[in-house]
């Protein structure tokens, strides 16, 4: 997937000027920036959710927007930030309707598609919830079980946005792993938001800032994640301190 | 099954009424009316009979059909096919009828061409939300207040119309604001609505569970959002206005039928579209056998009956909902 000069603008703002960006499969992208920096915008553009403000977004070399609906969905799935459920689906359900790309014309899904979903649910430690109904579910866990039905879509591209907002650390450590897995095993491209630096620092390859004045800055991690920029990025100085083979960012004082 | 039971429910809709009919009767009657002679006193009652009972059904069906649509639609659960004025609409078309003219046909025309000119106005007023991709969680609130102001507006015309009607009128349209099937005879035209309804209903319903689930993320699960928003729409606007210009604006079927189905069956349209259609039919027809056989010869509207049935099992719903 690549981006030709993407412009993005929110409340006449510009938030992203001239972007031209290439994700190639078997990279994990994380995406930084400050609150209302235009990384949701982002994400949601990638996905064909909203229009492009300028530029053009191209996945496989065709536009996002000229894609049918049905098979850019079996190309790139997408995580929003939060959900609303209004009506009573059991967790099974809602993980099975990420299979509705792959059979539109049958009315009752496959047993392979009741395979993906228990194997999904399964990868997200969820497979017990199997029966309960989504609403009665906690942030958590519900967060899970939209990352499960996202695995369950199994597409090429994966865009994320705060996977793992409301995960206990255990669990943001081994979905981040998972998603770092797929790209490394299983040559998917993945694109997410996140918030953890440490986090995104030990499983992204790649990493996009965004400034919020409409500059960014992409690259492999080791070139962009300095603490210069970073502090830059999101308005606050930012130190790195070295822990063993790891890299620990904190805010400082 | 619930074909059964539906089928069920005419039987005795048919048999039940200020003269009861035995089962033999029923039987010997039932055959002349097949055969297109109804002759005997028996036979003529089942014809009557039977020809409201089955205007019950398909309006019953058609309410409860277009509840269901319009709670996906607004993915709300509460919300019923008259939220958006749509049957409001139809009232100040309806009661306009009885005001200035006599002629039954009038009345049904006026309240099905309110009803159509309302949805326009709210098409045209709330295109925005139609069409998708404006409010990440999926809500539609310009659709939803915008039906809201134009169901008040039409219920102070309303209000208006029933202050200004001579005495002799009043009583008609009273009836009609509650909901009567006294008088009303199957007829095509709601029967191909519901059918076609039912069709698209049945067609769509994994791509309205999807976006039941996930608002406008659906999307990206490939459903386009903004035409299925607006074939709903079009087809609950339709639907709520084949039942009221059938029947009045009978309350609660389409409200309580609907989560009734959710309750036993779960939340997946592809069954609850027929389901709630099917149960929904069997239910008016039944709440109408009541409202004009429990103090007969006097008749009820049957709007009366389906509120009265209608609250407390809303309510019994609620409480075991909450407790579990």
């Amino acid at each position: 997937m690549r981006t030709v000069d993407l412009q993005l603008h929110v409340g006449g703002r510009v938030l992203v000027d001239a972007l031209n960006w290439r994700v190639n499969p078997g990279e994990c992208w994380c995406v930084i920036g400050r609150n209302g920096a235009g990384k949701t915008t982002l994400l949601r553009t990638l996905a064909g959710l909203r229009k492009a403000d300028g530029g053009k977004v191209l996945l496989q070399e065709r536009a996002i927007g000229d894609w049918p609906l049905a098979a850019l969905a079996r190309e790139r799935a997408f995580l929003p930030q939060g959900r609303s459920d209004a009506f009573g689906y059991c967790v099974t359900e809602t993980v099975l309707s990420a299979r509705h790309p792959y059979h539109e014309d049958a009315y009752w899904e496959s047993e392979e598609d009741l395979a993906a979903a228990q194997d999904a649910l399964q990868a997200m430690d969820v497979a017990a919830l199997a029966e309960r109904d989504v609403r009665s579910l906690s942030g958590g866990e519900r967060q899970r079980v939209a990352i499960a039905a996202l695995l369950a879509q199994d597409t090429p591209l994966l865009l994320l946005d705060e996977p793992t907002s409301a995960l206990d650390i255990g669990h943001q450590v081994s979905v981040m792993a998972l998603l770092a897995g797929l790209c490394r095993d299983r040559n998917k491209s993945v694109v997410m938001v996140s918030h953890d630096l440490n986090l995104a620092h030990r499983v992204a390859t790649h990493a996009l800032l965004l400034m919020g004045d409409g500059r960014c800055h992409a690259g492999p991690i080791e070139d962009v994640m300095q603490p210069a920029l970073l502090g830059a990025c999101l308005g606050h100085p930012i130190d790195v301190v070295r822990h063993g083979d790891r890299t620990i960012y904190l805010a400082k004082d | 099954m619930l074909s059964l039971l539906s089928v069920l429910s005419i039987i005795t809709a048919c048999a039940v009424g200020s003269v009861a009919l035995s089962s033999s009767d029923l039987v010997a009657a039932m055959r002349e009316v097949m055969h297109g002679h109804p002759s005997s006193m028996a036979a003529t009652l089942v014809d009557l009979r039977l020809g409201r009972a089955l205007s019950a059904f398909i309006t019953g069906g058609t309410l409860a059909l277009a509840g269901v649509m319009m709670q996906a639609l607004l993915r709300n659960p509460l919300a019923e096919p008259y939220v958006l004025g749509v049957s409001g609409g139809a009232a100040v078309g309806a009661l306009l009828a009885l005001l200035l003219f006599t002629a039954a046909w009038t009345v049904d025309a006026a309240a099905c061409g309110g009803a159509l000119a309302i949805s326009v106005l709210l098409y045209l007023l709330a295109r925005h939300d139609l069409r998708g991709v404006s409010h990440a969680d999926g809500s539609t609130p310009l659709l939803l207040l915008t039906g809201v102001i134009l169901a008040s507006g039409c219920s102070a015309l309303v209000a208006l119309m029933l202050s200004i009607a001579p005495e002799n009128r009043l009583r008609g349209m009273v009836f009609w604001l509650i909901g009567d099937l006294s008088g009303s005879q199957f007829r095509w035209l709601p029967t191909l609505v519901l059918c076609g309804a039912l069709a698209f209903g049945v067609r769509a319903a994994r791509g309205i569970n999807v976006m039941a689930m996930h608002a406008d993320a659906a999307i990206a699960l490939g459903i386009d959002i903004a035409a299925l928003r607006r074939n709903l729409f079009l087809c609950s606007a339709l639907l709520t206005a084949s039942a009221v210009s059938n029947a009045g604006s009978i309350g609660f079927v389409g409200l309580i039928v609907p989560h009734a189905c959710r309750f036993l069956l779960g939340p997946d349209h592809r069954l609850l579209l027929p389901a709630a259609t099917l149960i929904g039919g069997a239910f008016l027809v039944l709440a109408d056998t009541v409202a004009r056989s429990i103090i007969a010869p006097q008749q009820l509207p049957v709007g009366v009956i389906t509120a009265l049935i209608g609250v407390p099992v809303f309510l019994l719903q609620l409480h075991q909902l909450r407790k579990r």
